[in-house]
């Protein structure tokens, strides 16, 4: 195993920078995109909250693969060229943004009804009162949920491999083609893979604990 | 010129039928106490004069604003209207001084040194000063409540609303509260006051509000109302409050 380091250490090296990459990406753009859409469900606006709706209910349900081909395959031919990293990452973050929605959402409606409103009384506006007062609040609660978001998210980045992204995965099967020693290249891969989700998974851990 | 004004004011909750043909104005420097059985209405007529509630139908006058226009801009009623509540409300994930600054800061836009200042005053004032850095949760619900009431002034509002402020409270603290209310009350502060403190009404009270099933019974001046209320279902109400 130690060899497959030795002799293809620039692929490897290649590919875990694209898929740190594209999950750094992806992370701070479905974090931004899910609160949004979470938000959304919280206005008192019926035509918001059925775009927000919309918006969680199509991309939670349909396979992260399909998205991720849909912008490879569909956006380039019609729409405008992009290479498979940035449909890849497009597809992880809008896939990844449903679940951060729902998560988000779910944060937001365990704050306690008085907070919105003793902050509306006190003459915040809706958006500086979950700006200052509901959103912290909420991130709170949901800080152990998304952390498995985030992990999960880092895995399925994998989904670049099917997409040309050239990631950690891609760069995997190349190896692993060319050398047949699939047993020491994925075993590679896979540690990896955990040199990001390990060190992510214990940062939300300590955060929960701060927090508390 | 009343700075509250109710006119055939009503309120539907979908079909129930909360605010019956509300007729009720408040002076400037008036306290009003608003009584009734529970489920009278008395939250929701007191939370329409900042637009925590809408009315379905009639007119709501707040100093010179018309609520019933749904162009009215409820932040800036909400400037003037401060509230305080049952459960107190105060912004858990923020200190004690930071619960008074933060609506100052942000709707006032009021400097940050004046806004310290006058901040350290209130809670001062309130009795809470040694408490300017604790968060909400480490207070005693006497404490919370206190601080509550001087987030509503730091805004310097027109008219301070109270809904029940003391009945989460328990009993050694609830004269802390009043006391501080009354002082208030006496600074010539428009209060309208739902509570069933009536001990606070008589020494306060210009005006007391007695409500049942929506609508407003009688309207008196306070020590009229507590000689002897004129409606047999507020002369009830009353005995059975002051029995307790
Ligand atoms: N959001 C709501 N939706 C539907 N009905 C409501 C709503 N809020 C209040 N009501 C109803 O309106 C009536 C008046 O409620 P309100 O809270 O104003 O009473 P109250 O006099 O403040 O009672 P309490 O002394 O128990 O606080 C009650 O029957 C209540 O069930
Ligand atoms: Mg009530």
């Amino acid at each position: 195993m130690i060899s497959v380091f030795q002799q293809h250490g620039q692929e490897l090296l290649v590919g875990f920078g694209n898929t740190l990459l594209c999950s750094v990406i992806a992370l701070f753009f479905s974090l931004i995109i899910g609160s949004t859409f979470a938000i959304f469900e919280a206005v008192p606006s019926r035509f918001l909250h059925i775009i927000g709706r919309v918006y969680i209910e199509v991309f939670r349900n349909i396979p992260l693969l399909v998205i991720g081909m849909f912008f490879y395959a569909v956006v380039p031919q019609y729409i405008v060229s992009i290479d498979g990293f940035t449909a890849g990452t497009i597809g992880l973050t809008l896939y990844t943004s449903a679940f951060i929605a729902e998560t988000v959402r779910a944060g937001i409606q365990a704050v306690d009804e008085g907070q919105m409103e003793g902050a509306r009384a006190n003459g915040l506006t809706f958006m500086q009162a979950m700006r200052h007062i509901i959103l912290p609040q909420a991130f709170r609660y949901v800080i152990p949920p998304l952390g498995n978001q985030f992990i999960n998210m880092v895995k399925n980045s994998s989904v670049l491999a099917f997409v040309a992204g050239f990631d950690l995965m891609y760069q995997g099967d190349m190896i692993a083609s060319t050398t047949f020693d699939t047993f020491n290249t994925y075993i590679a891969v896979g540690i990896l893979y955990l040199v990001i989700t390990l060190p992510l998974s214990y940062y939300m851990r300590y955060l929960e604990k701060k927090m508390d | 010129m009343p700075i509250i004004e109710f006119k055939d004011v009503e309120k539907y909750y979908g079909k129930f039928h909360a605010l019956k043909r509300i007729n009720l104005k408040v002076e400037k420097g008036e306290v009003v106490v608003v009584i009734g059985p529970s489920g009278s209405g008395k939250s929701t007529l007191i939370r329409t004069i900042n637009g925590l509630e809408d009315i379905s139908s009639g007119q709501l006058l707040v100093n010179n604003r018309d609520l019933s226009d749904k162009d009215t801009d409820l932040n800036k009623i909400r400037k003037d209207v401060g509230m305080v509540f049952q459960h107190f409300n105060l912004y858990d994930n923020k200190t004690v001084l930071e619960n008074i600054m933060l609506a100052p800061r942000l709707v006032l836009k009021r400097p940050e040194q004046e806004n310290k200042e006058i901040a350290l005053r209130l809670l001062d004032s309130v009795g809470v000063a040694d408490k300017t850095e604790s968060y909400p949760k480490q207070l005693s619900g006497g404490q919370k409540q206190r601080v509550a009431i001087a987030r509503s002034l730091a805004m310097k509002p027109k008219v301070l609303l109270f809904d029940e402020p003391t009945s989460a409270l328990d009993p050694e603290m609830i004269d802390d509260v009043l006391n501080v209310m009354k002082k208030i009350a006496k600074e010539g502060m428009t209060m309208v006051v739902v509570t069933h403190e009536m001990g606070f009404a008589q020494e306060v009270a210009d005006r007391v509000v007695f409500m049942d099933n929506g609508e407003i019974l009688e309207n008196d001046r306070a020590d009229e109302f507590f000689k002897a209320p004129k409606e047999v279902r507020a002369q009830q109400f009353l005995s059975k409050i002051i029995k307790h």
